[in-house]
């Protein structure tokens, strides 16, 4: 018994002295963000907030934010309008091919983006030429980056319902491809759609590699350039931005619970 | 009833013209297919196909410019980087998930745990460069403490924006991303397994040399080759760090790719391309047949 009890000890006291070195590890550099960009100037210079209030006097920046906004924004959308009927389709009608429509949305994960501009940049070029020069079309090459994320989360989402049940009862009453879908598969599987779109928000607002390299300005850029030229404001805006995607992070885990809650609910 | 059902809906996407077995149903996935063949197949094939040609033409010059020195030791640097940030992720992460399996299961501090290792392996570029300045930049907040009280860090020169500054960036993120990968099989080994080596008389040392080391093995190298394909393929955070010298692959293939240092080579950037994909690749292979050896036993 005694060795037992001993042995528990042990693991506790390794618990906690992971849990601590590793814990110092990862949040000392987000507490020294703050410390840095709440620094006076000079020595002994009282702590300030300048840096935050002076985000709004960037004009560059401000429109940098925006552009990164309008591309999640878009990017979500266009990743839902594209994916969810796809895959839904695939569970109905083309069983065979959804280890193919799974092999191609993980994809991403293997073709490193910096290898993804690489050929991207012909494309974006003929795109500026003949369609539009906007930031916004980056949104078609970040649809392609967030597909691995939300093709899990939406998978996860379609299996936890009875697609094949319910379509079929919707069809036998009558309903068209479109009403199964959005009016019934859809509602069902609301959580992971928020699920897929809040992570691909995420992952468009911390793109840099692909904007850079194409000579767009999107948030990532614009706090890396400023960077060059003022430390503490372009820190300020990093920290805040990392606020910002905690925050949705957090509005995920939320939604994941209350779905996990009505799926107990109802067994 | 589904097989009445399923005939009506067969009945439904027939054509009416009533050709034989005509496959209505893939049009549902022609959108899906030719967003992905636009916007990733052909982005890939550009590169492949580009890495062998020039503005003159096929050639092979693209490739055989690659054994330029600085080419060559930017790649090997990439490699150095990649297997030392992937150990150093894969040994931490190991240790951070086994202390985490052992903890109750559906305790909150788990799950506080396991949200922040999924926002942390996301944390990469230049947010997580800046961090690392903020902490141990010359100015940073770590840097002045350490010189005041106990040693100063930089006292052989400023290591933060060499190969050794990166390795402990990389770290912050490839820690994470192993408590993720490596987690599930951790949960998949039984107490009773333990408890079967104890009643056999093995101790502590048996368990893991006997049994719970060769059943972790695979899905830990799998997990530390994951890492390694994250760590290679990264390069918003180097950029953001370095400003001078391109000295890992990305950061040499973003530079043949812009005019930005005046030499605008794109051929090169797409050999350069080819082989990180190449790499990246073969990398990616051995990890899932790894992991469908895990499966095996570990759920």
């Amino acid at each position: 018994m005694s060795a037992v009890r001993a042995r528990r000890l042990k693991l506790r006291i390794f618990r906690w002295i992971v849990f601590l070195v590793l814990g110092a590890f990862f949040l000392v550099p987000i507490g020294a963000m703050f410390e840095f960009s709440t620094r006076g100037v000079g020595e002994a210079a009282p702590r300030t907030l300048d840096a935050f209030v002076t985000i709004g006097q960037y004009p560059d920046l401000v429109g940098a934010i925006v552009n990164s906004l309008e591309l999640a924004a878009i990017t979500s959308m266009g990743m839902l309008l594209l994916l969810v009927p796809t895959m839904i389709w695939v569970k109905l009608r083309l069983p065979g091919i959804s280890r193919v429509v799974e092999f191609i949305c993980l994809l991403p994960l293997t073709i490193p983006a910096i290898v993804l501009v690489a050929g991207l940049g012909p494309i974006y070029l003929w795109i500026a030429l003949n369609v539009s020069d906007s930031i916004l079309t980056l949104a078609f090459a970040y649809l392609i980056l967030v597909l691995p994320y939300t093709y899990r989360a939406l998978y996860a989402g379609l299996a936890a319902i009875d697609v094949k049940t319910l379509s079929e009862a919707a069809r036998g009453l009558g309903a068209g491809w479109g009403t199964v879908m959005w009016r019934v598969i859809a509602p069902n599987m609301s959580g992971a759609l928020l699920n897929a779109a809040l992570l691909s928000v995420a992952v468009v607002l911390g793109e840099f590699t692909i904007a850079n390299l194409l000579n767009y300005v999107n948030l990532q850029v614009e706090v890396a350039q400023l960077g060059r030229a003022n430390a503490a404001v372009s820190i300020a805006v990093a920290v805040a931005s990392l606020l910002f995607v905690f925050v949705l992070l957090v509005l995920l885990s939320f939604v994941g619970r209350t779905r996990s809650h009505r799926l107990r609910g109802a067994q | 009833m589904s097989a009445a059902a399923s005939t009506a809906i067969q009945r439904v996407g027939r054509p009416v013209g009533g050709g034989r077995r005509l496959p209505v149903s893939w049009i549902g996935a022609v959108p899906f297919f030719g967003y992905v063949a636009l916007f990733l197949l052909l982005p890939t094939l550009i590169v492949v196909v580009g890495a062998f040609f020039s503005d003159s033409g096929l050639t092979l010059s693209n490739l055989t410019g690659l054994q330029k020195d600085f080419i060559v030791s930017a790649f090997v640097n990439s490699v150095i980087l990649s297997a030392t940030s992937a150990l150093i992720g894969a040994v931490g992460g190991a240790i951070l998930a086994y202390a985490v399996a052992t903890g109750n299961p559906s305790g909150s501090f788990r799950r506080l745990v396991l949200s922040a290792c999924g926002v942390l392996a996301q944390f990469g570029g230049v947010t997580l460069a800046f961090a690392f300045i903020a902490t141990i930049g010359q100015a940073g907040f770590l840097t002045l403490w350490l010189q005041q009280h106990v040693v100063d860090i930089y006292a052989g020169g400023v290591w933060l924006y060499q190969l050794k500054g990166l390795v402990l960036v990389y770290a912050y993120f490839q820690i994470p991303l192993m408590v993720l990968v490596f987690l599930p099989a951790l949960d998949g080994i039984r107490p009773q397994w333990r408890e079967a080596t104890e009643s056999l008389g093995g101790r502590t040392w048996h368990y893991w040399r006997y049994v719970a080391g060769p059943l972790l093995a695979p899905a830990f190298i799998g997990a530390t080759l994951l890492l390694f394909a994250n760590a290679f393929s990264a390069y918003a955070t180097a950029y953001a760090l370095i400003n001078q010298g391109a000295i890992i692959a990305p950061l040499q293939i973003g530079n043949d790719l812009t005019s930005e240092v005046g030499l605008h080579q794109p051929g090169l950037a797409k050999a350069e391309a080819l082989v990180m994909v190449v790499i990246v690749t073969v990398v990616m292979t051995l990890y899932a047949l790894l992991q469908r050896r895990t499966a095996k036993w570990l759920q």
